[in-house]
């Protein structure tokens, strides 16, 4: 898997550099800066770009600007957001193509090492990967709603996993629970949502999402 | 708020000055306005008379009940003046009234009723609205004619130059000027000098039209704009008021100050001494006791976390990082979609603004958002946000049930009540005072004022008003 990086803080760089190569990675560019983001990500086409939110030159949400940029570009570019802090307004930014193949996590993350190389992988792959922290906002907002209000509490933690971006399999996991049992949990939320059902694990994802977020 | 706490002086804004003036507003607004002015000029002298009559007769019962409605007539007749010097003159007026006490604003009974009547006729500028009145229909009548008639003669000069044969059989008037235009007479030779002399009023009225208008107007802020002594007044008044904000401001970046200070050594500080002893006791046992050892090391990677967690909700209270990448409209939306509320928000603002207002004002909507969910039992927020000829305006509207009072509040059910602001999660900064208090204080400092709409039952409005300047250019942090 080709990746470009962009941080510009060198110790961070360097180590997710060697976390990524360390599980299979191949990083292809690794730069500092939102100008010279954008052109390795445009130039390079990589399998996916993970990106830091705020950059030189004006240290404000340089990143973001520029995988949003070369998204428009290169529709459907894999792009993993890292940021020290997550915000529901840029989440929403990012999904608002409704391509997929968008993450936002936060930097901590990187600690669980498995897991946040997991989520490169289905950002990687046309999934998404959003931080708990943006989806337990999210929820908040939704849980007023009528319709999501008559989810059983397990349904509710089905969702919250599902729109974190994980699949069945990772949802049984989590908790606990046969994937058969996953499967009729998101059954019945997309019955009660009101959703048409889908077979496709990333199509599903970005339904819950986008239901989310209206 | 008091217009009066902040009167600026008298500026011309030229809007209808000799340049600007487009043909229209030359040769056809100006003589209807100064039509207009001679009439308003007559209706001033009616509510004169009103006052005096009722005034007058104010030793009886009639007279007192009358006085308080032609005094309220008389202030809204010089209130419309003040608006047209602007309009038509281009010439901005303050209101110089000095300003009702709280207590004395809906106060019913008939003792509340004499206060506020006394309150007005113990203002000075009561009296000088009165002589303004009387003296417009001598003083402003007679500008307001030259403005109506001079284009109006200049066309008359080529009507009688032609028609003088018909016209003056008509029985209409045989001068034109010093131009005798009758068939016969002395200076009846002269007769086609109405052309050069209507010409000559033509251009007298085509140029000094509009600055006719602007004179009216100067006129009129003579007598109805503050005097160098309430100037004076509201600039000792103002000086009083950023004194006291300035302190309060103070007060709170030191108490701020040492918020950061307590939570950084009791958060990320003690976190990070944890981690370290954790690091250096799990290097011991590395060899002997490896399951041991990455037990602790798991421990340190939690705190870690932990302290990063802490670390967030810390400079979020500081500098919200939407703010600081994106500016107010955006770090709104943001605060918007945190909310448990239904918020739209519309923003219309030139680029940035100055980092301090834009950090004031969000600090401002967040507390107001807080609020509105705490108390107001609101289902929809509107929150509008623009920046007009200097002044960043807010405007927060929700649809609870209202009764919100600013200032001591304890013993109000509205959402003025106290107790909001401080050490909130979700970063709204703190000690900054409780509820709107709080948020008046805090834009206190940079000159900003609030109003608050709120009846029972609601809808409530309230109102931030700030002056600050706009720019383009990015803040730069790292």
């Amino acid at each position: 898997m080709r990746v470009v990086l962009g941080e510009d803080l060198y110790l961070l760089r360097e180590g997710l550099a060697r976390l990524l190569t360390a599980h299979g990675c191949e990083v292809v560019a690794a730069v500092g800066d939102g100008p010279t983001l954008l052109d390795a990500m445009i130039t390079h086409r990589p399998d996916i770009a993970v990106v830091d939110v705020r950059m030189p030159p004006t240290f404000t949400d340089e990143g973001l600007k520029a995988a949003l940029a070369a998204r428009e570009k290169v529709p459907g570019l894999p792009v993993l957001v890292l940021s020290q802090y997550v915000e529901q307004l840029y989440a929403r930014e990012l999904l608002a193509d409704g391509a997929g193949g968008v993450g936002y996590l936060l930097k901590d993350r990187v600690f669980e090492a498995t897991q946040f190389v997991d989520a490169v992988r289905r950002v990687a792959a046309g999934g998404t990967a959003m931080d708990p922290e943006v989806i337990a906002k999210l929820l908040v907002h939704g849980k007023s709603r009528e319709p999501v209000g008559k989810l059983t509490p397990r349904e509710f933690e089905v969702l919250g996993l599902m729109a974190e971006g994980r699949s069945n399999a990772a949802i049984a996991a989590k908790l606990v629970v046969t994937e058969r049992a996953v499967a009729k949990h998101t059954s019945n939320i997309f019955a009660k949502l009101d959703l048409p059902p889908s077979d496709d694990d990333n199509r599903r994802v970005l339904a819950v999402l986008a239901y989310l977020n209206r | 708020m008091s217009g009066y706490a902040d009167a600026a002086p008298v500026t011309s804004r030229g809007q209808a000055g000799r340049r600007g003036a487009t043909w229209w507003e030359r040769l056809v607004l100006t003589p209807v306005r100064g039509w207009a002015l001679i009439g308003i000029s007559v209706w001033n002298a009616l509510v004169w008379s009103l006052v005096v009559t009722a005034g007058s007769a104010s030793g009886g019962g009639f007279g007192l009940l009358l006085l308080p409605s032609s005094l309220a007539l008389l202030r809204v007749t010089a209130n419309q003046a003040r608006r047209r010097s602007l309009a038509w003159g281009g010439v901005e007026i303050e209101e110089p009234y000095r300003p009702l006490p709280e207590e004395l604003v809906d106060a019913p009974g008939f003792a509340a009723r004499m206060n506020r009547l006394w309150h007005q006729v113990s203002d000075p500028q009561t009296w000088r609205d009165f002589a303004w009145a009387i003296l417009d229909s001598i003083v402003g009548a007679t500008i307001a004619a030259f403005a109506a008639a001079l284009f109006l003669y200049g066309v008359y000069g080529f009507v009688i130059g032609i028609f003088w044969n018909p016209l003056t059989h008509a029985g209409m008037n045989d001068w034109y000027g010093f131009v005798h235009v009758s068939k016969s007479g002395v200076l009846t030779n002269l007769r086609w000098a109405t052309f050069p002399l209507g010409a000559g009023f033509l251009v007298a009225g085509y140029y000094a039209g509009p600055a006719l208008i602007t004179l009216h107007s100067r006129w009129t802020a003579l007598l109805l704009g503050p005097t160098p002594n309430a100037r004076e007044a509201a600039l000792a008044h103002r000086v009083a008021r950023l004194t006291e904000t300035r302190a309060d401001a103070v007060d709170t970046q030191a108490a701020e100050l040492r918020r950061i200070e307590r939570d950084l050594h009791d958060g990320a500080q003690a976190r990070l001494v944890a981690m370290g002893m954790n690091l250096g006791a799990a290097e011991a046992l590395l060899d002997e006791h490896p399951e041991a050892a990455k037990a602790l090391l798991a421990e340190a990677r939690a705190a870690s976390a932990k302290a990063l967690t802490e670390l967030r909700e810390l400079v979020r209270g500081i500098h919200p990082p939407v703010l600081a990448d994106r500016g107010l409209g955006d770090a709104v939306r943001a605060l918007a979609l945190d909310s448990p509320l239904q918020v739209d928000v519309t923003a219309d603002l030139p680029g940035r603004l100055e980092p301090a207002v834009e950090s004031a004002a969000y600090f401002a909507v967040s507390e107001l958002l807080t609020n509105v969910a705490k108390h107001a039992h609101a289902q929809t927020v509107r929150i509008d946000l623009w920046h007009r000829a200097g002044t960043l305006r807010v405007t927060c509207t929700d649809d609870g049930h209202g009764g919100a009072v600013v200032g001591a509040a304890d013993a109000v059910p509205g959402h003025g009540a106290g107790g909001v602001g401080s050490g909130g999660s979700g970063g709204v900064g703190s000690g900054g005072g409780s509820g709107l208090t709080g948020i008046e204080r805090r834009i206190g400092t940079f000159d900003g004022v609030m109003a608050v709409r709120s009846p029972v039952g609601g809808p409530t409005v309230i109102t931030l008003e700030i002056p600050c300047a706009s720019s383009s250019a990015k803040t730069s942090t790292s």
